[in-house]
């Protein structure tokens, strides 16, 4: 929660009298709020924190971060799914008996949820 | 262990690192205060990579890990509540409250939903009129912008059914604490870059001066991490303790001023109690008068609340850098990931969660094959239901 990424301005609009702005961030798109840099243009990037442009950044810095990020697993910690996440943590299997698990073999095609990747070194 | 050649711009990282060796005469303690730079320093070895004289000390810069225990027994009751929709940030999901935690209230059928932005939450608010939607505002000066914008929005659009449990923290008094306490041996500090992002630097030159400790502040990135231990030590050898931004990309000395502005509109400086800790004065906000209505303590009144704080866990300690993880004696074996006695083992930047997943092997505390949690593919018969 506590990280924050850079993105990419895509698009800006306006919601409930607030400027909001679609952000790319090395392929997952979220909305963004714009309110705390006002002046943000499309194709700019940012530091996004939680939905929110809270510093602008040059586009070297922004993409060296959001490239380490990627291979760290650390995009997938911030935007994966938080159920699977903290289910994996706790070891627990999917106890919601109202929801299908979202994806009954998270392991397969796509990374492990950040906490869980590091664990891998413990295995033989 | 890990290799020099992992790291970004394996060369920078060399010659950074040949200055920091060449630079050192005497032995040096730093303080890194955010938890995202721990993880970093553990993931990449980087304690191991710095001359023994440098001694890297872990700050209390987990917003999950010092929410106190009574908050989190406040949100488990507010989320059990047939009629409340509750939100968090994924964090919290698994941090333990007495005897349970978010995850296992949303199993016993709470309304519990992780939200990625707190607009999302107020979003939420919208849609479901008759409920009441109650967001989870933790956090540092980075996270508490968006929560007072999310609080603005919902007063001026006129949302009756939103409110905030709020428990937010600010880094300068946990600083200036550390400093207080008389087992300090922290001679530097490595700031919190992005919380330098939104409040800039000006709260820092004081508090240098004062303890005569250089402030650097510092990214979280490997290569940042060790710019800023080279700034730090530089200034150390030399005798200066000033301010110096060695995270100039991302922070301008005045911040952000509209965050800033409305930080000062929606919250007031408040004692706070952090966990593991206790209380820190002027160390959080609170809702200001003006937006009261919104604060979720304030509407449910959540009362009679018994906290217990599992006692084997020093968790403050080693929030305040006196213990490192390892050394606490329930590390590995009373607490895991799996089933962990204090938030320091289940927050994303939590230290005792960081030795955990990257030195437990090496450090020998764990045998491996007993206690190494179930992969996320595992079958899933093997672990008993909830
Ligand atoms: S290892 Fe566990 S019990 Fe020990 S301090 Fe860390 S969280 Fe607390």
């Amino acid at each position: 929660m506590c990280l924050a990424v850079p993105g990419r301005v895509l698009d800006i609009g306006e919601k409930d009298g607030t400027r909001m702005a679609t952000v790319d961030f090395g392929g997952v798109q979220k909305e963004v709020c714009l309110e705390y840099l006002p002046d943000l243009q499309v194709g700019e990037y940012a530091i996004v924190h939680v939905g929110f442009a809270l510093q602008r950044l040059d586009e070297e810095s922004a993409k060296q971060t959001l490239e380490l990020f990627a291979q760290l697993g650390m995009l997938q910690e911030e935007f994966g799914d938080p159920w699977e996440q903290a289910a994996a943590v706790g070891g627990d299997p999917w106890p919601f008996a109202d929801d299908p698990d979202p994806d009954p073999d998270p392991g397969a095609g796509r990374p492990a949820p950040a906490l869980a990747a590091p664990q891998e070194e413990g295995r033989p | 262990m890990k290799y020099i050649e992992e790291f970004q711009d394996p060369a920078l990282a060399r010659r950074l690192l040949d200055d920091i060796h060449a630079t050192v005469t005497r032995p040096w303690a730093l303080m890194e205060v955010c938890g995202g730079q721990t993880h970093t320093i553990i993931r990449h070895g980087i304690d191991q990579l710095l001359p023994e004289q440098v001694e890297l000390i872990h700050g209390p810069g987990c917003p999950v890990c010092v929410t106190p225990l009574e908050v989190i027994d406040k949100a488990l009751e507010i989320a059990s509540r047939p009629d409340v929709i509750f939100c968090s940030f994924g964090d919290m999901l698994r941090v333990p409250g007495t005897g349970r935690d978010l995850f296992q209230v949303r199993s016993e059928g709470g309304d519990v939903r992780v939200v990625y932005s707190p607009l999302d939450a107020l979003r939420i608010a919208q849609e479901n009129p008759g409920r009441q939607v109650v967001f989870f505002g933790i956090g540092f000066e980075t996270t508490a912008p968006p929560n007072a914008m999310t609080v603005h929005q919902a007063k001026k659009l006129g949302i009756p059914n939103f409110s905030l449990l709020v428990s937010h923290v600010r880094v300068p008094p946990a600083i200036e604490a550390i400093m207080q306490s008389p087992s300090c041996r922290v001679q530097g500090f490595l700031a919190a870059g992005h919380v330098c992002s939104v409040m800039g630097v000006r709260e820092y030159p004081e508090l240098a001066a004062r303890h005569r400790v250089p402030i650097v502040v510092t990214g979280f990135e490997p290569l940042d991490i060790l710019e800023g231990v080279r700034r730090a030590v530089r200034q150390l050898e030399r005798g200066e303790h000033t301010v110096d931004n060695a995270y100039a990309r991302a922070v301008r000395p005045e911040g952000n001023p509209a965050a800033l502005a409305m930080l000062e509109d929606v919250f007031e400086v408040t004692d706070r109690a952090w966990r593991g800790i206790g209380v820190i004065p002027d160390s959080g906000w609170r809702l200001s008068e003006r937006y009261r209505d919104f604060d979720a303590e304030h509407r449910f009144s959540v009362t009679g609340i018994n906290t217990r704080e599992p006692a084997e866990c020093r968790s403050g300690e080693v929030l305040q850098g006196l213990l490192k993880p390892h050394e606490c004696e329930a590390f590995g074996r009373l607490c895991t990931p799996r089933s962990p006695l204090g938030a320091t083992m289940v927050s994303s930047e939590g230290a005792c969660a960081a030795y955990y997943l990257y030195r437990r092997l090496e450090l020998g505390t764990v045998p491996a094959a007993k206690t190494a949690p179930t992969p996320v593919s595992a079958p899933l018969e093997a672990s008993p239901v909830v």
